[in-house]
């Protein structure tokens, strides 16, 4: 691991006009960033330590939403009675990641940021333009069968990790940042996240120091709230497909996929299809995939997943 | 390509490309890299930087000055020499370092020692003695949930919260109905137990061991 110095700032604003320098990260539950720093495919020079921000209640907005601190655990989340009774997708979305010691850890900031686990991005000998950018793509002539299907370019065709991201897209949340200047805005989580194309290195729309304070969810809107996810072991492992689904009892929906691309992957217009079940909504949600020939059987896959959730939300 | 390939797919061109940026990057002066952050960031060196810290490690107030980059783990073993916690894969994937920080357990190869000022940190030393076990650690000899016994201490952190982590009502995977108060389970106890891996496959006497002690407390 390289050296680096260290900082706890006294409020976010403070955090966000120390993390502008150069080099500067910042730390909240760590288990991403360390583990990546250890490799030295995170190298920061100095880190600002944002644990201590009082950023992490979770607190019931005016229209009568929640306001989920940028430093609330996973494990805090998943067990708030509020997520559990009115967002029960994001609560089982957040049990299916990681493991016990790693929730406790992980803040709900830190689980959006997280970077993607591409084997040929771990990897330091390998080319990845995400982690070397102009070196080329391991992924794209390696082995594939991880990775993703849809939005991916010849530049990278890594798959975002999170569960609990792929939820809040399904639940339309708001992140709330602060910019080193010390002003705040809302940014969609349909636009926080950004597809490959040519710069794949560059993964959210977050401004250099700029600091998630919250993440907001609108006003709970009911319906049956699942979360499936497809993977090789029971337990701990990433997603090879997910899907966070908000059925009502008119057939209507919203249905989000993880595990398929550099994003949680939601297209609106699909979901208009739900009436008509899993194979129209996913030939909709799919339509433009490029699969490699080790992964296309995620395109059935997530057909069947789909379909699996619309009959548990039926039953 | 031009120039004639080998088998490692590099061309004579490429490899000779390679070597003298590996060069270029070995000549830079050492003084270069207090010139500015972004140009340090390019250089192979950069000098240690060490921070204190103090926390209360199984009921001991201990201070330490510490390289930043010390994680929990090293920080117990190799400078407190508490050597119970063990270090496995030592990137939060297999669970032998775990430790209850402020009564949650973690893993404390993922976390810098730094971080925790104040924090009451409690190790395999910290939760029974040879002469007065704690209860897992009794239920974990008693059922042979182990074989080498490298996992061990940190699967018995872990249970330990694992029922704790029950009794506070926090659901799992498992859970079935997600709203409701969780049950204990051998599907719940086997879902909340993997972020521990026993390599000698010792599961399902580990299993019986924390449902004994689960079996006690209800």
């Amino acid at each position: 691991m390289k050296s680096f110095t260290y900082e706890r700032p006294a409020s976010p604003s403070a955090a966000a006009a120390a993390a502008a320098a150069p080099g500067a990260r910042f730390i909240a539950g760590g288990t991403n960033l360390l583990d990546l720093m250890k490799l030295e495919i995170e190298t920061p020079m100095h880190l600002i330590d944002v644990n201590g921000l009082a950023l992490d209640s979770i607190e019931t907005t005016a229209d009568g939403g929640l306001r989920i601190g940028a430093l609330v655990r996973n494990t805090a989340l998943a067990a708030d009675t509020r997520v559990r009774r009115d967002y029960g997708v994001l609560s089982r979305a957040l049990l299916a990641g990681a493991s016990g010691q790693l929730r406790n850890k992980a803040t709900t900031a830190g689980n959006l940021l997280q970077r993607t686990r591409c084997p040929y991005f771990y990897d330091t000998n390998q080319p990845c333009n995400k982690r070397m950018p102009g070196s080329g793509c391991g992924a794209l002539e390696g082995f594939s069968r991880q990775h993703a299907v849809i939005g991916a370019s010849d530049a990278c065709i890594a798959t975002h990790p999170s569960d609990m991201a792929v939820a809040m897209r399904a639940l339309d949340a708001t992140v709330e940042t602060v910019r080193p200047d010390g002003s705040t805005r809302r940014i969609p989580i349909a636009e926080l996240h950004r597809l490959p194309g040519d710069t794949p290195h560059i993964e959210h729309a977050l401004a250099p120091g700029e600091l998630i304070a919250a993440v907001t969810l609108p006003r709970p809107i009911g319906g049956a709230q699942l979360y499936y996810k497809v993977r090789d072991r029971a337990s701990y492992a990433f997603a090879l497909v997910s899907v966070a689904a908000i059925v009502q009892a008119d057939g209507s929906g919203r249905v989000a996929i993880g595990g398929v691309a550099h994003k949680p992957w939601r297209v609106e217009a699909a979901e208009a299809e739900l009436p008509r079940g899993a194979r129209a909504v996913s030939e909709r949600l799919l339509a433009d995939a490029r699969p490699t020939h080790h992964n296309a059987f995620k395109l059935t896959l997530v057909q069947r997943t789909l379909g699996a959730v619309l009959a548990e939300a039926r039953a | 390509m031009s120039d004639s390939s080998d088998d490692s797919g590099l061309s004579r061109r490429e490899v000779l490309a390679l070597g003298s940026g590996l060069l270029v990057l070995g000549a830079t002066p050492v003084t270069a890299l207090t010139a500015s952050p972004a140009a340090a960031d390019e250089s192979p060196v950069r000098q240690a930087v060490t921070s204190k810290v103090s926390f209360l490690v199984n009921g001991q107030r201990r201070e330490l000055e510490l390289d930043n980059r010390t994680s929990l783990l090293d920080a117990m073993r190799e400078h407190l020499h508490l050597t119970g916690s063990k270090k496995g894969c030592d990137h939060g994937q297999c669970g032998a370092c775990t430790m209850l920080v402020d009564g949650q357990r973690l893993n404390s190869c993922l976390t810098l020692a730094i971080m925790h000022q104040d924090a009451e940190i409690t190790t395999i030393e910290g939760l029974g003695t040879p002469e007065r076990l704690h209860p897992m650690q009794a239920a974990f000899v008693k059922y042979d949930g182990y074989q080498c016994g490298y996992c061990t201490p940190g699967q018995i952190c872990s249970a330990v919260a694992v029922l704790d982590e029950i009794r506070q009502g926090i659901p799992s995977h498992a859970s079935g109905d997600i709203a409701a108060t969780p049950q204990l389970s051998v599907d719940e106890l086997r879902e909340r137990m993997s972020g521990n891996i026993c390599r000698c496959g010792a599961y399902s006497n580990i299993i019986e061991a924390i449902t004994e002690v689960a079996g006690e407390r209800a």
